[in-house]
């Protein structure tokens, strides 16, 4: 274990990953960064098998890369990760800022995955590159379009012909958000 | 199948058989009649399925009869009333014939009641909900089975050793073993009748109900091995036969689910070369997974599951596969069949339990029973769920509890299982159906009676029922790939790793094999819901269409609905797409020749002379093909005519406003005003017969803002105005201009014109028959039109499966045009419209709007595009309707031949 302990109280408090979960995230990271530099590229990440089919893949890479770098430490790592732990009822923590997991940042995390211009709003463009991704070549360009065109008129409220966040989480309020932007940490 | 099922209804009915059997015997079996009878009174020979059928219509008219009260129904679940409707037949039938009659057989109940339901539920089961909880699912199916059989039947054994139970009641702790193995199953049939109605939210709902159908395969077991353990009797039991018994569990479930798995590529695969045979699909359906039970049920494994695995596994290919009145068939069929196996459940069970002759009464096992099944639920759900709770991103709280606990509804399996047993082996058998009715009348009737107040008082999350949106079946998607995403990176191989697994083998593979091709190029989820969505609204258009109309002649449908100023409301702007190709039709009149002159006469006098007889005129009729059902093409007929008058009225209305812009209206539509404005721009001072080029390219710059429009508005409401006094001023300068001077003779018949509409709308709706928009025309066109349009008419409105399959883009048609230089000869480019008639078809154009407030930036384009088509011209007649992806082709004329 190559953390120091006061990194890892810090960890704890930010993510509320416990102990355990951070061990075994860490030594996730360990495995996956090839270089042993202490940070993943890019390059890193693709290495997963499974990374390289999902559609989405690569915008997921570069949701765990801030910007302007290439790379991400574990603080990153785990803080992106940290989104999908299981919204637990009791840990409201006390000072007031919203934990990672909440509902709130669970969708402002795939929203970004949308957004790749980050002005705060799925343009039209934005949602159709999401859905070539997404459908692959099985359906054409124009009713892509289509659907495009009417999932922004579904969700667009201030008539600006995109979604802006508001917009977003307006939609998706139906949808239990909590069950279906999170998975079970192993300890 | 119907002898088979005699043995369910017994004897005839005991009232007819009695009263009518010495009448008739004389008659039909005595001695040879002297000669030929004029009537002869056959009872015995359609006694069996005549009895059958009769017991169903009782069961259907008495659903009928519960449900005229909607205050009862909303409070008493119908199988409770279905089982005291039983009881009271039952007592009817006792006090006529003496005997009990017609019970519940365990034969036909497993053989032909059951498979129904089962079917019925699996093939509608909610896949996604399913396997997103199947862990929990099959915890409480089988932990939750095998502790209430066993917690239960020790139970029973230690009141019977503590002395509660009197010692009539002669069993062992094997013989106690088996009854709570049979008594511990929570019942589909009940579960499903009585949470269906109370709406629970949907993952209770789905954890209860799959429960209850797994857990056949426990339940079979458990009794199959208590069974043959009483029938050995417990000194012979070695310690193999327990191993055995464990063995068996799984074969017997595994087996079962293997079954129902491999009957469902089979059916998947036989539906994808069914193109030729439409007509039957359905039974396919229902003769394979029907199949699946009786294998299933000959190898002694669990049917349920593989019906349940059959369905469950086949859905997704097979509704790709048939044809979509295929799929409504086998939705009715199969929700018929199993409400009428359901409700004939019910009323059996009701009337078996009149039989007092199999009872045995005990009040200490009874209440027991009662006692226990009632705690040992309820134990056993809150440790599960404790357990369960460990691994679950959702906890299931302990309002989820009591409604699970309170839930486990037992019903006709345990009855069917406990009349099976053997009285020979088990000598407290009658004890023991006593026992069992008693519990399933207080399952199905208390509990189902009190659980709606329960869960209402609970305040238990009910199920929402909002209408599936793009956005949501979007996101979600793309959640399942952050998901799947996350659980790769973290290293993890969960839940989210295997689905994705599977969606990726699913795809490759299994897709490929058991969809058609047609169907797997179009297959997605996505664009499943936005086909969904664009039926759901031209349902409702065409519902809605109707009196809208008829008040105020040329109100849009969409009016009272719209309340956002921006007007982006989807199902405005697809209808705004829709009228554009009515605005095509406007424009079409400028191109007018002899012979559609004459087309025009004839149609004319067909309109008016031929309306009525018309739906007769197809009457061939096909055992192998349903060309087109009656119901269809009165679907048609609502929307073709509300098309043509809308277009009709529509056409007055801008006659009109060329010319006079006095009278104010009272108008609210928004949609309406920017047709005003652009009507009005297009039309400025210009007589409303030249609408042609450089009308439009009017039109064109001023769409280009809402603003514009905005402002104009109050202008265009004045001129939306004009009476139907201007439309004969319109017709006259029409012919005026010598343009058409057909036109004439046929403006003065009366009939042809009853809203008095210009002769030039008169014709609009034939000519488009010619073209590609026939879809607006009434039928009648199709008389006139050379056959091979007559084809591509049926074609194109063939079914709702037609409306969607085309992609219609809006957009990418505009692109695609190139914009013609104006004035150029006939460029005659067969533009692939495809995306424009088919929204245009789901979406009547409520008034020519032909997306103008869509078109910003391409709007010119459009625009021009769609003013200027001419068609119909008889060289061009012939294009053949396209493919499905295009079935129109509209070939633009440009410079008109005037």
């Amino acid at each position: 274990m190559l953390l120091r302990n006061e990194e890892l109280e810090a960890i704890k408090k930010e993510t509320g990953f416990s102990h355990s979960q951070i061990a075994r995230l860490y030594k996730r990271f360990t495995t996956l960064d090839k270089e042993e530099n202490g940070t993943l590229s890019r390059e890193d990440f693709q290495r997963i098998p499974e990374l390289a089919i999902n559609p989405l893949g690569d915008r997921i890479i570069s949701a765990f890369i801030p910007d302007g770098e290439d790379q991400v430490n574990f603080r990153g790592f785990i803080r992106i990760l940290a989104h999908f732990r299981p919204i637990d009822a009791k840990s409201k923590d006390g000072n007031g800022s919203e934990p990672l997991n909440s509902r709130i940042n669970k969708l402002r995390f795939a929203f970004q995955l949308y957004d790749l211009d980050k002005d705060d709003k799925i343009s039209r463009s934005e949602l159709l590159q999401v859905l070539h991704m997404m459908v692959g070549v099985n359906i054409p360009d124009e009713q892509l379009g289509v659907i495009a065109d009417r999932t922004i008129q579904e969700a667009d409220q201030d008539g600006d012909g995109a979604i802006s966040f508001t917009e977003f989480v307006k939609v998706l309020e139906k949808v239990q958000i909590e069950q279906k932007m999170s998975i079970q940490f192993l300890d | 199948m119907l002898r088979a099922a005699l043995p369910l209804l017994g004897l005839p009915l005991a009232g007819a058989g009695a009263a009518e059997e010495p009448t008739q015997e004389p008659g039909s079996w005595g001695e040879p009649p002297p000669g030929l009878t004029l009537f002869r009174w056959q009872w015995h020979e359609v006694e069996a399925p005549y009895l059958v059928a009769l017991w169903i219509l009782v069961a259907s008219l008495a659903k009928i009869v519960f449900h005229l009260s909607r205050k009862v129904t909303s409070l008493v679940p119908e199988s409770c009333l279905l089982i005291l409707l039983g009881l009271v037949l039952g007592g009817i039938v006792l006090a006529v014939a003496k005997k009990a009659e017609y019970q519940l057989e365990p034969g036909t109940f497993f053989l032909f009641l059951l498979p129904p339901i089962v079917l019925d539920s699996g093939y509608f089961m909610p896949s996604r909900l399913f396997f997103d909880n199947l862990g929990a699912i099959l915890t409480y199916a089988v932990v939750g089975t095998l502790w209430n059989a066993f917690t239960t039947g020790a139970a029973l054994w230690g009141l019977q050793q503590a002395g509660l139970v009197a010692p009539r009641v002669q069993a062992g702790l094997l013989d106690f073993l088996l009854f709570g193995s049979l008594i511990s199953a929570v019942d589909p049939v009940a579960v499903l009748a009585v949470f269906e109605e109370v709406h629970v939210n949907e993952t209770l709902f789905i954890i209860v109900f799959g429960e209850s159908l797994l857990n056949d395969a426990v339940t079979v077991v458990l009794y199959k091995v208590c069974n043959s353990f009483v029938e050995m009797g417990s000194a012979n039991v070695q310690v193999t036969d327990y191993l055995k018994g464990v063995a068996s569990l799984f074969v017997v479930s595994l087996g079962g689910a293997a079954v129902g798995l491999v009957f469902a590529f089979l059916l998947a695969l036989t539906t994808r070369f069914t193109k030729r045979v439409r007509i039957i699909e359905p039974l396919l359906v229902f003769l394979l997974a029907y199949a699946a039970y009786l294998t299933a049920e000959m190898a002694s494994l669990s049917a349920i599951l593989a019906v349940t695995m059959c369905g469950l596994g086949c859905k997704k290919y097979v509704e790709a596969n048939i044809s979509h009145k295929s799929r409504t068939a086998v939705k009715y069929t199969m929700k018929t069949l199993a409400s009428c196996a359901e409700t004939v459940i019910f009323m059996l069970l009701g009337i078996s339990a009149v039989d007092s002759s199999k009872w045995a009464w005990d009040s200490g096992l009874v209440l027991g029973t009662l006692f226990f099944i009632l705690f040992f639920r309820a134990l056993g759900v809150v440790l599960q769920t404790w357990m369960l709770n460990q691994f679950r991103l959702v906890p299931l709280d302990k309002i989820d509890q009591v409604v699970m606990s309170y839930g486990g509804l037992r019903g006709a399996v345990a009855f069917a299982l406990v009349i099976l047993l053997d009285r020979t082996k088990v000598p407290a058998k009658d004890y023991f159906v006593a026992t069992t009715i008693v519990v399933v009348f207080f399952t199905v009737i208390v509990q189902g009676l009190t659980i709606k107040p329960l869960v209402k008082w609970l305040k238990v999350k009910r199920s929402e029922h909002h209408k599936p949106t793009l956005n949501q079946e979007l996101h979600e998607h793309t959640f399942d790939h952050i998901l799947a995403a996350v659980e790769d990176v973290v290293g993890h191989h969960g839940y989210h790793y295997w689905r994705d697994r599977w969606e990726q083998f699913d795809k490759k593979y299994l897709s490929q094999l058991l969809m058609r091709r047609s169907a797997y190029r179009i297959r997605d989820q996505i664009w499943d819901v936005y086909y969904r969505l664009n039926i759901r609204d031209a349902i409702s258009f065409v519902d809605q269409g109707g009196h809208v109309l008829s008040s105020t002649g040329l109100t849009l449908p969409s009016m009272p609905s719209r309340n956002s100023v921006a007007e982006t409301s989807v199902t405005n702007l697809l209808r705004e797409s829709g009228s554009g190709a009515c605005l095509d039709l406007q424009v079409i009149d400028t191109v007018r020749s002899g012979r559609d002159r004459e087309d025009a006469v004839m149609h004319h006098l067909l309109c008016g002379g031929l309306y009525k007889p018309r739906r007769r005129y197809k009457a061939s009729c096909s055992r192998h093909f349903i060309s087109e059902d009656a119901q269809e093409r009165q679907d048609k007929e609502i929307f073709q005519q509300n098309m043509k008058r809308r277009l009709e009225s529509f056409k007055s209305t801008k006659h009109n406003i060329c010319f006079t812009k006095n009278k104010p209206r009272t108008r609210k539509a928004s949609r309406k005003k920017k047709d005003g404005v652009a009507n009005a721009e297009a039309t400025n001072g210009k007589p409303p017969r030249d609408l042609g080029f450089q009308d439009t390219a009017a039109v064109i710059l001023t769409v280009e803002s809402e603003e514009e429009e905005e402002s104009d508005s109050s202008e265009t409401e004045k001129e939306d105005d004009e009476g139907i006094i201007f439309v004969a001023r319109a017709t006259s300068e029409v012919l005026q201009e010598g343009k058409f001077s057909g036109s004439l003779e046929i403006c003065p018949s009366p009939r042809i014109i009853p809203p008095s509409p210009t002769c030039a709308e008169k014709e609009l709706p034939w000519k488009s028959g010619q073209g590609d928009l026939a879809v607006y025309v009434s039928s009648e066109t199709t008389k006139i039109v050379p056959v091979d349009m007559q084809t591509g008419w049926n074609q194109s409105i063939s079914s709702l499966e037609s409306l969607a399959s085309p992609p219609c883009t809006q957009a990418p048609t505009l692109t695609r045009l190139p914009p013609h230089p104006l004035g150029t000869e006939e460029p005659q480019a067969p533009l692939d419209l495809s995306s424009d008639p088919r929204p245009s078809f789901a979406f009547p154009p409520s008034l020519a709007k032909a997306g103008r407030s869509r078109s910003e930036s391409s709007a010119d384009i459009s625009q021009q595009q769609e003013l200027q088509p001419l068609m119909g011209h008889k060289n061009h007649t012939h294009l053949s309707p396209g493919t499905a992806n295009s079935h129109w082709c509209i070939q633009f004329n440009r410079g008109g031949r005037l």
